[in-house]
This record gives structure tokens, sequence and C-alpha cells, in this order.
């Protein structure tokens, strides 16, 4: 079978050689190896340029101009810096990028704290750990549709079970606890159901960190009478560092972009306590329609963020060096 | 003849030469550092909540940074 098979693919590759033009044959003999090579994948880089670099560059284009994607065929005017210099001056920007500091801090703290303590305690190979580690990182693979909208039910003060539980546990009475129509509890909202997401990865990140620590060292630990709490902070931990910077640095560089989940939950509001850069993004773009100015922010941010990349992977090679 | 630069000596005179010769100006380590100082500087002027001032210069301190960070870490060690 197997060699009739390999006869009949040899037949359908003579068949194919045999219909290839003489010429064309002629030019791919022609071809270098680097050449053939390039031509497989030119495709990829030619995909790469279209969707991600051009945006970008285009994007650096239309932030020194006035255009507005409301208006395709007015003309289109240069203005030089005049747009970084409006959302470099515009206190309305500066408060969204501090309500972004904001959930960004909070949220990579708990994030990184309560995922390298689940990964701590699911190292240890207890019964059913594996069971237990299928459940935590359910929440990750949800999509965050889904997460907005049912984490809207659960704050809903008179039918959510969040704001049952909480009465339950503290007495205040269910209908004063509005998550997402309070402007002090609206941004915690946010960061809860950011970190129930997301602590998964982090977890997941750590537990790889954690299980790549030879028992050798922990042996040799023992051996010199080194307690738990000896061997945590000067094996676990200092070996686990490098892995848990790449999972604070993944998370810091999604969670600045964070749009779906604030847009899901609040809109920005109320009034715009939980308004993070991405959302103002989005309003001056799509709603103000000041297309040039919203691309001058957005080139702020990814500098920002490409700046926040550049310290990361310094520290994180000099982790690996250590 | 010994190839000085085979002995211990020589290997020890080898890696210390180019810290010698170098200014601090073109050392990739100090000047990395200094990068990343500035563009750690410029991430903390974006997101302050004290000075607007800060928050206007703050794009300008980023971009020195980025660009002297991506220049110097091609600097040999």
């Amino acid at each position: 079978m197997t060699i009739s098979n390999h006869s009949l693919a040899d037949k359908a590759a003579e068949a194919a050689a045999r219909a290839t033009p003489e010429r064309l044959v002629g030019r791919v003999r022609a071809l270098s190896d680097r050449a053939i090579a390039w031509l497989f994948i030119a495709p990829t880089i030619v995909l790469l340029l279209a969707i991600n670099i051009f945006p970008l560059f285009w994007a650096i284009y239309l932030s020194f101009t006035n255009y507005r994607a409301n208006r395709p065929n007015a003309e289109v005017k240069h203005v030089g810096l005049g747009n970084y210099s409006r959302v470099l001056n515009d206190p309305d920007i500066w408060a969204s990028m501090q309500t972004t500091a904001h959930f960004v801090f909070w949220t990579i703290v708990l994030q990184t704290v309560i995922g390298f303590t689940l990964a701590y305690l699911i190292d240890r190979k207890f019964r059913g750990h594996a069971f237990w580690t299928t459940l935590i990182l359910i929440p990750m693979m949800l999509s965050p549709a889904v997460v907005g909208n049912f984490w809207r039910f659960l704050y809903e003060p008179q039918i959510g079970l969040f704001a049952y539980a909480i009465s339950f546990l503290t007495g205040i009475p269910t209908s004063e606890i509005q998550m997402l129509g309070s402007v002090n509890l609206a941004p915690w909202a946010i960061i809860i159901v950011d970190t129930w997401m997301w602590t998964p990865y982090v977890m997941l990140i750590c537990l790889a960190g954690l299980r790549s620590i030879p028992d050798y060292i922990y042996e040799a630990a023992e051996v010199d009478r080194a307690s738990n709490w000896r061997q945590f902070w000067s094996i676990t931990v200092p070996m686990a560092l490098p892995f848990i910077m790449l999972a604070v640095l993944f998370r810091g560089i999604e969670n600045f972009k964070m749009f779906d989940m604030v847009n899901l939950l609040t809109g920005g509001g109320p009034g715009s306590t939980t308004e993070v850069a991405s959302i103002t993004l989005k309003r001056d773009a799509f709603e103000a329609w000041a297309t040039g100015r919203s691309s001058a922010f957005a080139i702020v941010l990814f500098v920002a963020v490409f700046g926040l990349a550049n310290i990361y992977v310094k520290a994180l090679n000099r982790v690996k060096q250590r | 003849m010994t190839d000085p630069t085979l002995t211990p000596q020589g290997n020890a005179a080898q890696d210390l030469a180019p810290s010698r010769r170098r200014p601090l100006l073109l050392r990739r380590a100090p000047m990395e550092a200094i990068a990343v100082t500035v563009i750690a500087l410029g991430f903390l002027m974006l997101f302050q909540p004290f000075a607007l001032v800060l928050y206007t210069y703050s794009l300008v301190t980023l971009l020195v940074g980025t660009f002297m960070f991506m220049i110097v870490s091609k600097f040999p060690e």
C-alpha cells in the first residue's frame, strides 16, 4: 500500500515537472538558495509590513495633520507638532493617564502576588493539583467580551451574586453596593475583574519558573540545614525572578492598552473616573473625529510602552546573567 | 615564543584594555544605565499627578531615552 502511494506521488511529481514550462524551470534553476529563501519569506514580510508597519507609519504621518476620518474629502493640512502640543497640554488626557497608571499599578501588584502564590501552592504537587490547575486556568481562556458581560451581572446591586456575597459578609444592604455606579468603587471593580481574568496567566508563567529550579539545589540547602523561609528567599525567588519579570512585562504592556473590559463594564464612567487612556483615545478618534490628534495620542502611548519594554528587557537580561 | 594572549595574564590584559581605552561616553554599561534612567524618568513624568509641565515634557524625555538606549545598546561590551 505504501509502495503504491509512493509511486503515485512520484508520478504526480513527474507530471508536475513535465507540466512546468521550460523557461520557468530555467529561471528557478538560476536562482541561488538565498534567493529562493527570500522568495518563500517575502509573502510573510509583505503581510507584516501591510498589517503592522504601514499602519504605524501612517499613524505617525496623520499625527502631524488635521485629518478627520469623517471628512475624507476635506483638505488635509500639516499642523506640525500642534497635535502633540494639544495632547501634552490637555488636563483631561493627563487625568486619563493617571487613571491608567492607577489601574496598571494595582492590577500588576495583585496579579503578581496572587499569581506567584498560586503557582507556589500548585508546585507542591498535592493530590489533584492537575485538576485545580485546569480549574484556575479557565478565566484566561474566556473572551473579554463574555467576562465583561457576566461580571456586569455579578456586580448588579439587586440581582448580582457579588453584591449578595459582600452584603452577606459585611451586612451592608445590597442596594448600597454599587460597584459600577460608585465613583470610588468603579475603578476597583475593573481591577478585580482584570485580576480575576489574568492572574492564571501570571500563575502559569511563574509555575514554569518554579518548575525550572533543579531539585538538587533544595537538597543541598537542606543538607546545609537552611530553613524553608531561607530557601524561599535565597533560592525560589531569585531563580523564578526572570519569569516573574516576564509576566510583569507582558501584563504591563497589555494593561496599558486595556480597552475591551473597561468599555464593557463602565464605558469610562461614572463621570470619567474609569476613563483610561484607550477610552479617551477611542472617544477622540470616533466620537470627536479628531483623527490627527488621536493619532498623536496613540504615538505618545506607543513611545511610553516601547520605552517600558526596553527597561524590562534590560532588567531581564541582567537577572538572567546572575 | 608563547603568544601573550594565551596566558592568564594576557587574557586579563586583553579584558582590561578596551575599558581603559574607551571613554565613558562610548562604554555600553554606563550609557545603557543612563538611557534607562532617562526612560524611567520620562515614564514617571507621563503618569505623575503633580505637575502638568512635567507631563508636557514627558514625551521628549521618553524619546531621548529610547533613542539613546537604541544607540548605546549597539556599543561593544
